[in-house]
């Protein structure tokens, strides 16, 4: 009897159909993709993309050279050099990140005792030319002085859980 | 209105002026176009359709002068521009003659065997008596372009993807024919028009009621011949990189044997609904009033059959995996031909007792 059961079962095309019959309900039913340029994804406060060095109000930079940021790297992408300073304070003479050598950890965003370094929400970036990919001093401090506003309001939405 | 209807007057005296075998060349080219255009739409068809089957969206990106509507509608285009660009690698071990004479085997039969579709109940191309031969004739043609391909290529994938699809061709050639055997008993004609006509009546009255087995069995060997998954042995880029046309590139693939593989998915839709399910015969025909126009036959119906089979096509290349070799050996031979055997003989039986489309 099972065997005849089988035959029609054959005969039928009856897993034929209930496979038919999946690919038919996923069809109809709505599609979660993101039409990316257009639509993003939501992004958190923490979030961690490009780099930046920011300044205190008054103008003055706030890293001080203590090359905590450089000994926590675990993929030695900062190189900094340091000197005293025309205001007689301790100051970076350079301040290198290799973004190809970066693994966007945070940990030096962590371990900055003045939150001189951080990352920002910006993602979308890229480079043209060979030896772009380090960013230096002076481009980090242009975002940081660009993006400002929205580094700080980060940073506050994010105080309450440190 | 008034100039419309001039125009069209302007039309049809141009028309009746132009001598007829240049008249005969414009409705084959017109023919022709449409079912180029029609396959760059069906491969757009076919991302779209697979991959909302897969919870993707497909290609919806490329438009024409970045029209906001209809998204994705000119990809088909982009990728063949882009293929027709590319250069034609010749392999220096092949045989050169045979490598470029194959994509046009291939190319040539599939669209000369829509010289004999009734497109409309007065429009086909070529009004052949033996329709049904001839169409029998050119898709069986279609396999030579294949081993040529394989074997011209000099590639040891190429050839494997040849000696597969040869194969597969004869097992899947008898069951078709075995299939067609019962659509002509019903009939009495191999004429394509005549075997629409002979359907007259309604849903109800097409073949697939009394013939319902061959039907599947037309359509599953229908699969097999255009080497559509789950039967692409052929090609089986997961075992043997794409099969007979690992060698081809650019236009001689393109226009070659992408186009010839949509062009007969088309025909053997185009086929399936002429032979079982009555070609430009409207559904409602007799079940609604003759002077309502979706009662009335027209090209209209063919459309929306074929339109319906290409669906098919789709939802099952998303749906099943590849058949493996031996498997495709056992259903062709052990499976099909035993099926439409027994079906060609309960035929007879309704024959001889004169029931359903025998009923005199």
């Amino acid at each position: 009897m099972k065997r005849v059961g089988s035959i029609f079962q054959t005969l039928l095309l009856t897993e034929l159909l209930v496979g038919l019959s999946v690919t038919a309900r996923n069809f109809f039913r709505p599609k979660i993709t993101l039409h990316y340029p257009e639509e993003k994804t939501p992004q958190s406060p923490r979030f961690r993309g490009l780099h930046a060095l920011r300044r205190y109000p008054n103008g003055q930079e706030r890293c001080i050279a203590c090359k905590l940021c450089e000994a926590v790297c675990p993929a030695l992408a900062i190189t900094i050099e340091s000197d005293v300073g025309p205001d007689n304070t301790r100051r970076t003479t350079r301040y290198d990140i290799d973004l190809f050598k970066c693994i966007y950890c945070g940990f030096c965003e962590e371990a900055c005792p003045v939150d001189a370094i951080v990352e920002t929400r910006i993602l979308e970036y890229h480079m043209e030319n060979r030896g772009e990919n380090i960013m230096t001093k002076d481009k980090l401090l242009a975002i940081g002085e660009r993006f400002e506003a929205m580094i700080a309001a980060d940073k506050a939405a994010d105080s309450q859980y440190r | 209105m008034q100039w419309f209807v001039t125009f069209m007057e302007w039309l049809a005296g141009l028309w009746a002026i132009v001598p007829p075998f240049l008249q005969v060349t414009f409705l084959v080219i017109a023919v022709m176009m449409t079912i180029i255009i029609a396959v760059a739409m069906l491969t757009l068809a076919e991302r779209k359709v697979i991959g909302y089957m897969q919870l993707r969206l497909g290609p919806n990106r490329v438009t024409f002068f970045g029209l906001r509507a209809f998204r994705g509608i000119a990809q088909p285009f982009a990728d063949v521009f882009k293929l027709l660009l590319k250069e034609i690698i010749v392999p220096a071990s092949s045989s050169r003659f045979l490598f470029l004479l194959a994509p046009l085997i291939v190319l040539v039969p599939a669209l000369a065997a829509w010289a004999v579709i009734p497109f409309s109940p007065e429009f086909v191309l070529a009004d052949v008596d033996a329709g049904l031969l001839y169409i029998l004739a050119l898709t069986s043609l279609g396999v030579y372009g294949v081993i040529l391909a394989g074997w011209a290529s000099n590639s040891k994938y190429a050839f494997l993807g040849a000696m597969r699809s040869a194969a597969q061709m004869v097992a899947y050639e008898i069951a078709m024919g075995f299939a067609l055997v019962g659509v002509l008993m019903v009939a009495g004609s191999l004429n394509l028009g005549e075997i629409i006509r002979g359907q007259q009546g309604g849903f109800g009255s097409w073949n697939w009621f009394w013939l319902f087995p061959l039907f599947i069995v037309y359509f599953i060997s229908g699969l097999a011949e255009t080497n559509r998954a789950p039967f692409d042995v052929a090609e089986g880029e997961s075992e043997i990189v794409a099969g007979f046309h690992v060698e081809y590139s650019g236009a001689a693939f393109a226009a070659l044997f992408a186009l010839p593989e949509y062009a007969n998915m088309i025909l053997i839709s185009a086929l399936t609904s002429v032979f079982f399910f009555g070609g430009w015969l409207s559904p409602f025909q007799g079940y609604l009033p003759d002077d309502l126009w979706i009662a009335q036959s027209s090209f209209f119906w063919l459309f929306v059959k074929i339109c319906a089979f290409l669906f098919v096509f789709l939802w099952v290349r998303a749906t099943f995996p590849r058949y493996r070799y031996d498997q495709i050996m056992r259903l062709g031979w052990k499976v099909l031909i035993p099926v439409t055997l027994v079906w060609i003989g309960v035929e007879a039986m309704l024959a001889w007792l004169h029931i359903g489309p025998w009923a005199a």
